[in-house]
């Protein structure tokens, strides 16, 4: 027990004496996720978007589809990011195996699904209470898109901050196509793994510590939105 | 030979209109025309055709048969940017009370200074002042309704359409509403207004078109279809009597 309370008082100073090495981890980790969420949502809101208000032959499918995207194994996804950049695959000559932007593309493949799929949950509610009062102001289907998008914009920042929960918490699919590699793809849940295997308790349970901060901080933020969406008569199923 | 047209008031016309579902005819109105000065309300039991009928003189829906006119002219996409539709539900924009105003006004095209403007009297009008920033999901239910109103009259509509609006308010919420209407109507807006409430009828109406089973079975002066009904269903339904 002895050795858990140090473990933890120099976790602490870690955190506290703003130690470069985890410092810069945890930046790194932001930057990628909060990259990743970005092109996430740039992607997923007009799919989404698109899905909920436009009909054509196949869309139940698409939607099936991307409500079982939404719970894909993130080991696989690196495992399939890694097949598409590794030397041999379609992408290969790009370089990109183990740098942040692999990272930044299986959080892209994670995310997306989901800012996609609770996109299109939404704009479909929301279009449904919308629709005959927009033909009558004589608002077109595709000039209500951004209307559906704005009104439902409380709801769609839920979204995109239940995406940066799950980016920015995996660990399977970056450590398989970062390679966890020190000073340039070493981020908070990867180190966590390394560090505790290592028996570096110190920096990993400091890493842990802010990891959970950062949880924290983004389910209040979650919760505090929802219950403004639902004021407002609007929340995810 | 003088100019007829101009010199009467734009008409609203149905002409052998039909809506069927699944077999069962909805609304089946041969002839009816909406010409007068004053506000038009449309009465009828549950389900007699009053909502369909509005849609189909707004152009919400297409009736599977028959036309609607306006001036002679079949209803097109002119005729609708000047027809404004109030639903028994507000459906009002998750946005500020102003913003639900400034959403009708920035399509319509007018510049920053004059929409705003424009919100301040529409906002006076409808006693909402000092509820612009307010959100408009927060009002109440007969502030709601003013809103949804203001917001069709933001289009300078020829016609104002309404759905039973003041069937979920109180006395008092549904005078304001009386008043805002008769007002709209003095400005020569023609209003056209589906209720269920009889002294409501008898307060708005300068005629009446009474439905069943999708059909208009009397239409004519308020007054005399009040007082003297010429239809069987009509007398029933104004003697607060089963309908069937
Ligand atoms: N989209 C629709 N599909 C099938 N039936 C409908 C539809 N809209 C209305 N109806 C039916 O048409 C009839 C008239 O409806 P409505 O015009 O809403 O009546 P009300 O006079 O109460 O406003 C009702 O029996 C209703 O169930
Ligand atoms: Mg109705």
């Amino acid at each position: 027990m002895q050795g858990f309370a140090s473990e933890f008082s120099s976790a602490l100073s870690l955190i506290l004496n703003g130690d470069a090495e985890l410092w810069a981890i945890v930046l790194l980790s932001l930057k990628v996720s909060v990259f990743a969420v970005l092109i996430s949502a740039l992607i997923g809101m007009p799919v989404g978007a698109a899905l909920a208000v436009a009909r054509f032959p196949g869309r139940r499918v698409l939607i099936v589809l991307m409500n079982a995207l939404m719970g894909l194994p993130p080991v696989v996804v690196g495992l399939l990011v890694y097949l598409m950049l590794s030397r041999s695959g379609p992408l290969g000559v790009l370089e990109l195996l183990y740098t942040p932007t692999a990272m930044i593309i299986a959080q892209v493949v994670l995310v997306t699904p989901i800012v996609a799929a609770l996109t299109r949950q939404v704009v479909e509610m929301l279009a449904e209470e919308y629709s005959e009062q927009l033909r009558s102001l004589g608002v077109s289907r595709l000039a209500s898109v951004p209307v559906l998008l704005w009104d439902a914009r409380l709801a769609l920042l839920t979204a995109l901050l239940a995406g940066f929960g799950r980016a920015i918490a995996e660990v399977g699919a970056v450590i398989i196509v970062g390679g966890n590699i020190n000073h340039v793809t070493r981020v908070m849940t990867t180190t966590i793994a390394l560090e505790t295997s290592k028996g570096n308790l110190a920096l990993a349970l400091a890493l842990g510590a802010i990891l959970i901060g950062i949880a924290v901080a983004v389910n209040a933020m979650v919760s505090t939105l929802s219950l403004r969406a639902e004021q407002e008569g609007l929340r995810h199923a | 030979m003088r100019d007829l047209v101009s010199e009467m008031a734009s008409c609203l016309s149905v002409d052998g209109v039909r809506i069927s579902r699944k077999g069962k005819v909805l609304l089946d109105v041969s002839q009816l025309s909406l010409d007068g000065p004053g506000p038009t309300l449309i009465l009828g039991p549950n389900g007699s055709g009053k909502s369909l009928l509005l849609r189909c003189l707004h152009g919400l829906i297409v009736p599977d048969r028959g036309q609607v006119r306006q001036d002679g002219v079949v209803l097109n996409a002119n005729h609708k940017a000047r027809q404004g539709m109030v639903f028994q539900q507000p459906v009002l924009l998750r946005r500020s009370v102003a913003a639900n105003l400034d959403f009708v006004l920035k399509r319509q095209g007018f510049s920053r200074r004059l929409r705003k403007s424009r919100i301040e009297g529409l906002l006076a009008e409808g006693g909402l002042d000092g509820k612009a920033r307010q959100s408009a999901r927060s009002l109440s239910g007969g502030e709601a309704q003013r809103l949804a109103i203001l917001r069709a009259l933001a289009l300078d509509p020829e016609t104002l359409f309404l759905d039973e609006p003041t069937s979920a308010l109180d006395p008092n919420a549904t005078q304001m509403i009386e008043r805002m209407i008769l007002r709209a109507s003095s400005r020569s807006v023609r209003i056209v207004m589906v209720t269920h409430d009889i002294g409501q009828a008898r307060r708005l109406a300068a005629d009446i078109v009474m439905m069943q089973g999708g059909h208009v079975v009397e239409h004519g002066v308020a007054k005399q279809v009040l007082d003297a009904p010429e239809s069987d269903a009509a007398r029933r339904y104004l003697a607060g009597g089963l309908v069937t």
